[in-house]
């Protein structure tokens, strides 16, 4: 194996990495504020995908710009879903609002899974611009534009979320709910908005993942549990409570599978994700960045 | 000014507090005195909303809090400073500050308030950017009672203020809840292990065990009673 070859499956790995890191910055925020574990996050990465595929394959949108309305569209989505289905559990003592989250989670996964391919078939979509071949090669080594482009997204994304936690009022706020709730609402927040505006933040992250994949990558209505699981891997990994050290994380994992591809072989890419993530457990339970 | 009136709070089938009624008068430190597991934590919960009461109002300012989520009744002026401080550990002192002064009100006077609990407290000044949790707890019960005083309420619920702290420090924080009820005419319901201390700081106090009231008076007629003295001065009865 030539050094530039070895270069080259890294870059790849952490290009995919940046995305891991978006899709679990968005269920870290859900899961450490709300204590809340939403499995069907990764249905909503296939959502976003989706909805920045046809809105290029119907209207031509680039989909870099269709951020702009599929960002807002996934906030209303999270909107939803929270008030409709998991403000319910919110009342309840630590545990069974986990169980009863996962409950509704898979329920919402499979709902979500079964409408995408009635509505969208089980076709496997991409979104194919005209600069979607584009490379830029340095050193011999080969970095596609589109993948460059959702690496600078998924910068900004993160960037964004973490001024928001802390410069804000409202971020702060969702800081302090998540460290004690119950403190939160002592000294006068409504922990049901920091909740309800936590779980859209989320969703919106999740489907912003989901647009940069149907670009650079591809989707279908089955991505959804590959991503739950990814995002999952990547935030025991990381541990809660850094945005930016959640996305160190996603780009940590991108990398290690690379790696596995090379090494060990392409078939043991999911047993080294997995791998990692029960030795994480073990070995630093609350995860290399996490408090 | 703040009136809970027969309350009967429950955890599960275990009946926490029964027919509880008690009263603080504006400009009032009332303090409240009992064993441990007599329900005086739980009765501090109940005013500020984080525990329901199956029956009994809570009155303030002739308004029902009782119906009321915790973070209104904080809107409407009254502020817990609960046991074991419950910081935001992992947040600086004066993001623990900001967040005292969430509701909109507080959060329009926040930098006048703020420039006022610096005086109180000088040493939350000196230590703004530091985070709360590696402080001394002394320091951390100073931040505590700051973030509630940033909401601006009419009447502070403290619960414990001196458990495990240094004498020094109690005396300090003693010193506070005086300083804050005389010059900020802020009302105070002050839980208390050291029965002494806060007799010595209170007008009026009450006797609570096993969630009744069993006693109530001024806190110099307290201080004097004999009972009082042996149950919870550890003085011998004469």
């Amino acid at each position: 194996m030539s050094p530039q070859f070895l270069i080259q499956q890294l870059v790849f790995g952490l290009l995919t990495g940046a995305l891991y890191g978006l899709a679990a910055a968005g269920l870290s925020l859900v899961f450490g504020v709300l204590r809340v574990l939403n499995v069907a996050h990764g249905e909503l990465v296939m959502i976003g995908g989706y909805a920045s595929f046809w809105l290029f394959a119907r209207s031509g949108l680039d989909p870099f710009l269709s951020l702009l309305l599929t960002a807002p569209l996934m906030f209303v989505i999270g909107l939803g879903l929270h008030q409709g289905l998991f403000a319910y559990v919110e009342t309840l003592e630590e545990e069974p609002r986990i169980k009863n989250s996962l409950l509704i989670g898979f329920g919402l996964a499979l709902a979500f899974h079964n409408l995408a391919i009635r509505l969208w078939t089980a076709d496997e979509r991409s979104i194919n611009t005209a600069y979607s071949g584009a490379v830029v090669t340095l050193g011999g080594v080969v970095f596609p534009v589109v993948r460059l482009g959702a690496l600078a997204v998924a910068i900004v994304a993160i960037g964004a979320i973490h001024l928001f936690l802390r410069r804000t009022y409202l971020g702060k706020a969702i800081r302090g709910t998540a460290e004690d709730w119950e403190a939160a609402s002592m000294v006068g927040i409504d922990i049901r908005r920091t909740y309800l505006v936590a779980f859209a933040l989320g969703s919106v992250l999740a489907g912003v993942a989901g647009t940069l994949v149907s670009v650079g990558y591809s989707i279908n209505p089955g991505i959804g549990l590959e991503w739950t699981l990814k995002a999952l891997i990547v935030v025991v990994l990381a541990g809660l409570g850094s945005m930016p050290g959640t996305f160190l994380g996603g780009l940590l994992l991108g990398a290690a599978e690379s790696a596995s591809t090379l090494f060990i072989g392409g078939a043991y890419r999911e047993v080294v994700a997995l791998v990692i993530f029960l030795l994480v457990l073990m070995v630093r339970p609350q995860g290399l960045f996490g408090r | 000014m703040l009136e809970a009136e027969g309350l009967d709070v429950f955890y599960g089938d275990l009946q926490a507090l029964w027919q509880v009624s008690v009263r603080v008068d504006a400009h009032e430190i009332v303090a409240l005195l009992g064993p441990n597991g007599a329900g005086k934590t739980t009765l501090l919960r109940t005013i500020a909303g984080l525990q329901r009461a199956a029956s009994g109002a809570v009155v303030f300012e002739s308004r029902a809090l009782h119906h009321e989520p915790a973070h209104r009744i904080v809107a409407l002026g009254v502020s817990l400073v609960p046991e074991g401080r419950r910081l935001f550990a992992g947040m600086t002192v004066l993001e623990n500050l900001e967040l005292g002064a969430f509701t909109p009100k507080a959060r329009q006077r926040r930098e006048e308030t703020l420039t006022w609990i610096y005086e109180i407290f000088p040493v939350l000044a000196e230590r703004r950017d530091q985070v709360a949790g590696t402080m001394s707890g002394g320091e951390q019960q100073m931040l505590a009672i700051g973030r509630a005083l940033m909401a601006r309420p009419k009447i502070l619920l403290l619960d414990e203020p001196s458990l495990g702290l240094a004498p020094i420090a109690v005396r300090r924080i003693f010193d506070v809840i005086r300083q804050i009820n005389a010059h900020l005419e802020v009302s105070v319901l002050l839980v208390e292990q050291n029965a002494r201390a806060a007799l010595k700081l209170a007008h009026r106090a009450y006797l609570l065990q096993t969630g009744r009231i069993v006693g109530e008076g001024s806190a110099e007629a307290l201080l004097r009673d004999e009972q009082v003295q042996s149950a919870y001065l550890g003085l011998p009865s004469a």
